[in-house]
């Protein structure tokens, strides 16, 4: 085992001196570090929407602090180094020289949630110079089964905060910066620009196009991860020839494909394997060691235990961004319009809120409830899929799931009786689409109940449960 | 001609029972020897597709944000449309994910 010997026998006396002399300059490391961070807690306590990068938080390692002053070489490892990263300095493969690339090396991983977890908390581990993080929510419950860098004390804090936390807490000596707020078209040159490598670990689509074009316009590898449900995808994009996101894909899918987490829902581990895969990969085109995934896409199939690696095209010359005739300039960068263009929100928290209805078809979760408290006749049809309805449903609720409606018409006409029928979900979209349905069958005093069980948890009942 | 066909990334749910490999017989058009890509996805579109097909096929090609993979290789290095398969070919349809 590695227990550390201390000699004390007289003829050591010089190595204990440099020894304490080593602590010393290490202790005025970390008071400096702390009143660093205790200085931009005071200045950044303004949060705005979109990442600042602060003046004294770039993402410079030149000072040399990591590498031994007295040292043989001015490239030597310290012993400090040395002993934390022994055992990848004993591989053949990687050793002092990849070890040395690493620690020089600054990556920048763009989100902090199931796939970020991983990601940082190895980047920290393994001695990269320097981590940048950019996330601009904050922790959350229902986060921690998947975002394992967080923990319960983080709960209602910045993503980043946390996440910077953990890494310092792993490695100290690696420089952690944090870009707390939405990465976005105006501020994603100045911060990528700074890092080698950029991990693509953001929850969606226009989020990738975005990171995608900001690679190629600065020529950045980008390691790009994936995962919903109990699937994953991973590959890297603008690295020694391989395609760029919009060569593989350059119309954007109908945004009826682009499922969420928050929807579809994802198994904690799922992200975890896609997000160690991701930092492996940061970690092999950081210290230029191995093959790099680029040219070819990692397909991960949980539930089958299946992993499959194919092979991609390889980059298109007609690529508008990456292409030979591609005049995709910074500027044009900073103008685009990627959620226009996907059709899709950068951020759950910007998610539209759907109207197909009038407002004679609509109730408030409020109405519903006096509703309920004058026992008025009526027949409440909640209308998600089964395996949800499972999770928690209101009392005296009928589940018949949207997809089936149509065949199960009817059953509700027999079941309704002239009853007022109203209509609810999880959170007041999917009802409305029901009841569109509903009055083009006939059912006409079919109602929509406004923001679905949600508005029910936020302003009647706050013990009922949210997911 | 037998191919296996697997559907991944969200696809399997528009068809039937939501299963992810099939082991499918397709025929050949009359007087014609061999089966492309293009005659798979039509015959997939008629045969497997249960709903929502504009999920799948947009045109007389797959929808944007679905890789089509031959035998482990994506088919814009095949063939695309055109591209001729073979007995006992492996064929994969999958939906980019874009969580995290
Ligand atoms: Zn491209």
């Amino acid at each position: 085992m590695a227990a550390q010997v201390i000699r004390t026998d007289g003829a050591t006396s010089d190595w204990i001196h440099g020894e304490i002399q080593r602590l010393k300059l290490e202790k005025e490391q970390l008071e400096n570090r702390i009143s660093a961070l205790e200085s931009q807690l005071h200045t950044s306590t303004s949060s705005s929407p979109v990442a600042k990068i602060e003046e004294n938080s770039s993402c410079s390692i030149t000072d040399g602090s990591t590498f031994c002053a007295n040292g043989s070489s001015a490239n030597a490892l310290s012993a400090e180094m040395i002993y934390r990263y022994s055992r990848q300095l004993l591989l053949p493969d990687f050793g002092v020289e990849g070890q040395r690339k690493l620690s020089q090396s600054r990556v920048l991983v763009i989100g902090a949630g199931g796939l970020g977890s991983p990601v940082a908390m190895y980047l920290a581990s393994c001695g990269v110079g320097c981590i940048g993080i950019v996330d601009g929510d904050t922790v959350e419950l229902n986060n921690l089964h998947r975002q394992i860098i967080h923990t319960e004390a983080y709960v209602g804090k910045p993503k980043v905060q946390s996440a910077a936390a953990a890494c310092h807490a792993i490695n100290s000596s690696v420089k952690v910066v944090e870009h707390q707020g939405l990465l976005h078209p105006s501020n994603a040159l100045k911060i990528v620009n700074q890092y080698d490598v950029v991990v693509d670990a953001t929850d969606n689509l226009p989020s990738r196009y975005m990171i995608s074009d900001c690679c190629v316009v600065l020529q950045k590898p980008l390691v790009s991860g994936a995962a919903l449900g109990l699937e994953g995808q991973l590959t890297v994009y603008n690295h020694k020839g391989s395609p760029c996101y919009r060569c593989l894909f350059p119309t954007p899918p109908p945004s009826a494909a682009c499922q969420r987490c928050s929807d579809s829902g994802v198994l904690g581990v799922v992200p975890g394997v896609i997000g160690c895969m991701q930092a492996l990969e940061a970690i092999k085109i950081a210290a230029d060691v191995g093959e790099p995934l680029s040219g070819r896409m990692l397909l991960f199939d949980a539930l089958s235990a299946r992993i499959r690696i194919v092979k991609l095209r390889g980059r298109s010359s007609a690529c508008t961004i990456c292409g030979e005739n591609s005049s995709f300039t910074k500027e044009e960068f900073e103008r685009f319009d990627y959620e226009n263009f996907t059709q899709s929100p950068m951020s759950d928290r910007t998610r539209p809120k759907l109207s197909l209805l009038p407002e004679s078809a609509r109730i408030t979760i409020k109405e519903y409830k006096e509703v309920l408290d004058k026992s008025e006749r009526h027949t409440l049809l909640d209308v998600r899929p089964v395996h949800q309805f499972k999770i928690t449903s209101l009392p005296n609720s009928v589940n018949i799931p949207l997809t089936d409606l149509e065949k199960e018409l009817p059953k509700l006409g027999s079941m309704l009786n002239d009853s007022s029928l109203y209509v609810i979900c999880r959170r007041g979209n999917t009802s409305q689409t029901a009841v569109q349905l509903l009055h083009q069958k006939g059912f006409f005093s079919a109602k929509d109940i406004i923001g679905g069980l949600e508005s029910w948890a936020q302003e009647i009942d706050p013990k009922f449960p949210i997911y | 001609m037998r191919l296996t066909l697997e559907f991944g990334g969200g696809l399997e749910l528009l068809l039937k029972e939501s299963v992810k490999l099939h082991q499918v017989d397709v025929t050949q058009k009359s007087g014609e020897d061999k089966v492309t890509m293009r005659d798979l996805l039509s015959w997939v579109k008629g045969n497997l597709i249960k709903e929502r097909p504009e999920m799948f096929i947009k045109g007389d090609s797959v929808r944007p944000g679905v890789l089509v993979l031959i035998n482990d290789c994506d088919w814009e290095l095949c063939g695309n449309l055109d591209a001729e398969l073979e007995e006992k070919d492996m064929i994969v349809f999958i939906s980019t994910l874009h969580g995290g």
